[in-house]
């Protein structure tokens, strides 16, 4: 299949970027959409020009560092499903994809279609663990966990940590990935004793990275490649609140 | 030089607590004067930075990704191995060990398997404190499934992303030293060269990926958990920047690279559909748990497989090994799949495909269990195939997928370098010439929570170690030659790319370094793999500059080492003149077609030395002493 490209070109943080144009003439659908940037890129190379820089690594969906904006919406047009695990047999022949990366205050372009995700990283330093040592803890099947909380725990853990969640948010919130990772230790017993303080730190270094607030657009449960529940949002404001407005101790 | 394995004397079961005592201790207060420097952040790497921080040392990490948790670990599905005998099923620490080394083909060390055994228990109960969210039954209590090779069920899991879940458990453990300051975590850079001074590894030198800058780093001791070198062909269920630069340096200063030839084919893959795939999937070796494997009975039998009748499929697993059925070790399951298709009786748009059929499992459990433990993979292969395998049997290939392979270490996890431990995959010791499925996820987190806390503290308090710093001529020099490398890469200015190179290598290596290997293919690959490499030197093009970021650069340096590499690998898989585990000689097999090994000539691990590009390594040998298990025939039958 033939298709146009528009994909955003910018040397580093400090330079204006700007829309290159593209056309591919053997584009095939089997091809995974990261498939045909390589395409591109060895075409590119072979005519001496700079290739275009994009991150990803796994391409089977799990990493979360593939995180391109296609025609506006990141991971592009199939729900549920990251941008390397996109397959062109959902375009048609002629199409027009503007190629974008997730754009937000908080994640600043580094190269082309990559940007510095690092604020994630921060958030999770400042609270999401659970404070253990590596040692000899009591045995696994002393702390007993109902079925349907690990999996609800499991659901808000699936997070891959991608930000499609933040590119997507009218504000630029990343409310969603802050609370899949405090909901999940929300959940589960061995997240009590620094549950107040974990929600505390961490919406603190979300506030600080420049992360806007969320106002229900939902747009993050409707592009997040593993299906986060937005309800885990709830979760983390109700934590929030008790700690900071209720002054609740852990 | 001889090569010490370092074993503990004393009865196999006391060996680890015995050594554990006899180590030297370091003072917590002393801790803290020392700074260990951890290269890669997958499981092994985070673990192992976590738990040394958290003794009080001073860590610094590196990765070439944006994040430690993006490290390939989390690509790992199906689960981890633990002889907890939650399941009442016959499990204990001595069963593991002896299905370890049986599944390895009795090539991997006593020693270190039944402490990989041991330690496997306190692996799920570390996990499960950091708040891992393991699968669990409704009582509450962890779930267990079964994997290839064991008759036990002792695989604990996270739905089908277990690696995910125990990587971002050590990431988090990782990420709180960060935030106490006692690790600094350093990005988007990645291994140049390890620098070694007065014979001990004192440091690395790294290349920033987003401005070219080549750097020095100091340390007491410098650890790689750099992963394996499955993209060595090119294809492979690795991810995309996987590569064996750190390893390979540290082999060209002086490490030895132990058994290359053990190279794990995955069974159940997708199978390749084009020449413009750039990677192969794995679908979980859990689906073998309620999958049955099958071709058709006639060759070229091109009917839609719910059009071939009962009568006319040829489960040959279950045909071939009863006993285990279609759970048959990796290395055994994958030579079947080749076999069966070389005869003309494969599946898929090549003929190199098989069917992995759920429908009888659908019918006895129910759609609804089918999709609670499979759900997620299931919906991977229909978008990746735009098939539904609800309804279709799914198709796999055997691909490149894991290398037990690695940087030669002794029980202390050092390298032949001193001061240079290796862990996880990255190094050779614990799985022999074949791991089981759901043992990596075991082997990287015992090396990193279990064991290197330990035998690094031995390794720092046993040495006095001169102060050195980034300014030690050492340092500059290496500094000079990693920027003469990318100078060079930079210069050729030829016509063609790194990735063309890369196919072309994993394209010898696949034919003629892979499932199947003889001699005379081994031969040939030994001389087209320079002539791919001298191709190389000559007409390579790397556009965009050196201080940038520049992805077609960080390509053509990962390449140019798999082409050296590439030659060991094929020299190890010539001189092990025996079929054993994942490393398939055609000349070495029995009438049947099952692996013929050679105990007498071949119960060694090989390990190779340096002596130059393009000259042929020098082989050393460490025997392999058994002393507790009876070298059998591997018999699944």
């Amino acid at each position: 299949m033939k298709l146009t490209l528009h994909i955003w070109r910018q040397k580093n943080a400090q330079s204006k970027g700007h829309f290159e144009k593209f056309q591919m003439n053997d584009v095939s659908e089997d091809m995974s959409f990261l498939e045909m940037l390589d395409l591109l890129n060895e075409r590119l190379i072979s005519e001496g020009k700079d290739a275009i820089a994009f991150d990803h690594d796994c391409r089977e969906g799990i990493c979360g560092a593939c995180s391109l904006t296609i025609n506006g919406t990141p991971h592009g047009p199939e729900a549920a499903t990251t941008t390397c695990q996109l397959h062109m047999r959902k375009f048609k022949d002629g199409d027009t994809l503007y190629i974008e990366p997730f754009r937000s205050r908080a994640f600043p372009v580094i190269k082309d279609l990559i940007v510095d995700r690092s604020a994630f990283d921060r958030i999770m330093a400042a609270g999401g663990f659970v404070s253990v040592r590596t040692g000899q803890p009591q045995d696994a099947n002393a702390i007993p966990i109902s079925k349907e909380k690990a999996d609800l725990a499991m659901d808000a853990a699936a997070c891959i940590g991608c930000g499609a969640c933040v590119a997507s948010c009218p504000n630029g919130a990343a409310m969603l990935f802050v609370s899949a990772k405090i909901s999940q230790f929300a959940m589960l017993p061995q997240g009590q004793p620094e549950r107040k303080r974990r929600a505390l730190n961490m919406v603190n270094q979300m506030d600080k990275e420049g992360f806007g607030a969320c106002t229900n657009h939902y747009e993050c449960e409707a592009v997040c490649p593993k299906k986060i529940s937005v309800r885990f949002i709830a979760q983390m404001n109700r934590d929030y609140l008790k700690a900071r407005i209720l002054k609740e101790k852990d | 030089m001889t090569l010490d394995s370092k074993i503990p004397s004393g009865p196999l079961k006391d060996k680890w607590d015995k050594h554990r005592f006899e180590m030297k201790l370091i003072n917590p207060a002393n801790r803290r004067k020392y700074k260990i420097l951890m290269v890669g952040t997958g499981l092994a790497g985070a673990s192992a930075a976590a738990s040394l921080a958290e003794l009080g040392y001073n860590v610094e990490t590196f990765t070439y990704n944006d994040s430690p948790r993006r490290a390939h670990s989390i690509a790992a599905q199906g689960g981890i191995n633990a002889a907890k005998n939650y399941q009442n099923d016959g499990d204990s620490i001595w069963r593991l060990f002896y299905d370890t080394v049986k599944g390895g083909d009795f090539r991997s060390r006593e020693a270190n398997v039944y402490r990989l055994a041991q330690v496997s228990v306190d692996i799920i109960d570390q996990c499960v404190a950091q708040g891992v969210p393991f699968a669990r039954e409704y009582g509450g209590l962890l779930d267990n499934r079964s994997f290839g090779g064991a008759q036990v069920s002792r695989t604990f899991y996270a739905r089908g992303q277990t690696g995910q879940q125990l990587l971002l458990g050590a990431y988090s453990a990782l990420v709180r030293q960060i935030g106490l300051g006692k690790v600094k975590s350093h990005v988007r850079k990645e291994m140049m060269d390890v620098v070694i001074i007065n014979g001990t590894a004192r440091g690395i030198v790294t290349r920033d990926l987003v401005t070219g800058k080549i750097e020095s780093h100091w340390g007491d001791a410098v650890c790689l958990a750099t992963g394996g070198y499955g993209n060595v062909f090119f294809l492979s269920t690795n991810a995309q920047a996987c590569n064996v630069t750190a390893a390979y340096r540290a082999y060209k200063k002086g490490a030895f690279f132990a058994n290359p030839c053990f190279t794990q084919i995955h069974p159940t893959c997708i199978p390749v559909s084009s020449d413009h795939q750039s990677k192969l999937t794995l679908m979980s070796e859990s689906l073998r748990n309620d999958g049955r494997i099958w071709v058709p009975k006639k060759k070229g039998d091109k009917r839609p497989p719910n059009e071939i009748p009962e009568e006319e499929r040829d489960y040959y697993l279950e045909r071939k090994y009863p006993s285990f059925g279609n759970l048959a070790p990796r290395d055994i399951s994958s030579r079947s799949a080749k076999e069966v298709c070389d005869e003309g009786r494969g599946v898929a748009a090549t003929g190199y495909g098989v069917y992995l059929d759920f429908s009888e499992a659908i019918q006895r459990l129910g759609k609804k269990t089918i999709e609670e433990r499979y759900g997620n993979l299931f919906e991977m292969y229909e978008r990746i195939t735009g098939v539904d395998p609800y309804k279709e049997p799914m198709q796999i290939y055997p691909a490149s997928h894991y290398t037990m392979g690695g940087l030669w270490v002794d029980y202390n996890l050092q390298s032949t370098i001193p001061g240079l431990h290796v862990l996880g995959e990255a190094n050779f010791s614990d799985h022999g010439a074949n791991r089981l499925g759901a043992s990596a996820l075991m082997q990287g987190l015992a090396d990193g929570y279990y064991v290197i806390p330990y035998t690094i503290a031995h390794f720092l308090a046993s040495n006095k170690l001169e102060k050195v710093d980034e300014n030690h001529p050492e340092f500059k020099k290496a500094e000079e030659e990693a920027k003469d490398k990318i100078n060079k890469l930079m210069s050729i200015k030829g016509k063609r790319t790194p990735s063309s190179f890369h196919k072309e290598l994993g394209k010898v290596m696949w034919d003629k370094v892979g499932m199947g290997r003889n001699a005379k293919g081994l031969k040939e690959a030994i001389e087209e793999i320079p002539k791919i490499r001298e191709e190389f030197w000559k007409n390579l093009n790397v556009t965009g500059e050196s201080n940038d970021l520049n992805i077609a650069l960080e390509k053509a340096n990962r390449v140019a080492d798999f082409l050296e590499f590439a030659e060991v690998l094929a020299w190890d898989a010539l001189e092990r003149e025996e079929s054993c585990g994942a490393h398939f000689r055609e000349e070495y097999q029995y009438e049947d077609g099952e692996a013929k090994r050679d105990d007498e000539h071949f119960a060694h691990v090989a390990a190779w030395e340096y002596t130059g590009v393009g000259n042929k390594p020098i082989r050393h040998q460490e025997e392999l002493v058994f002393e507790n298990v009876k070298l059998a025939v591997r018999s699944y039958k």
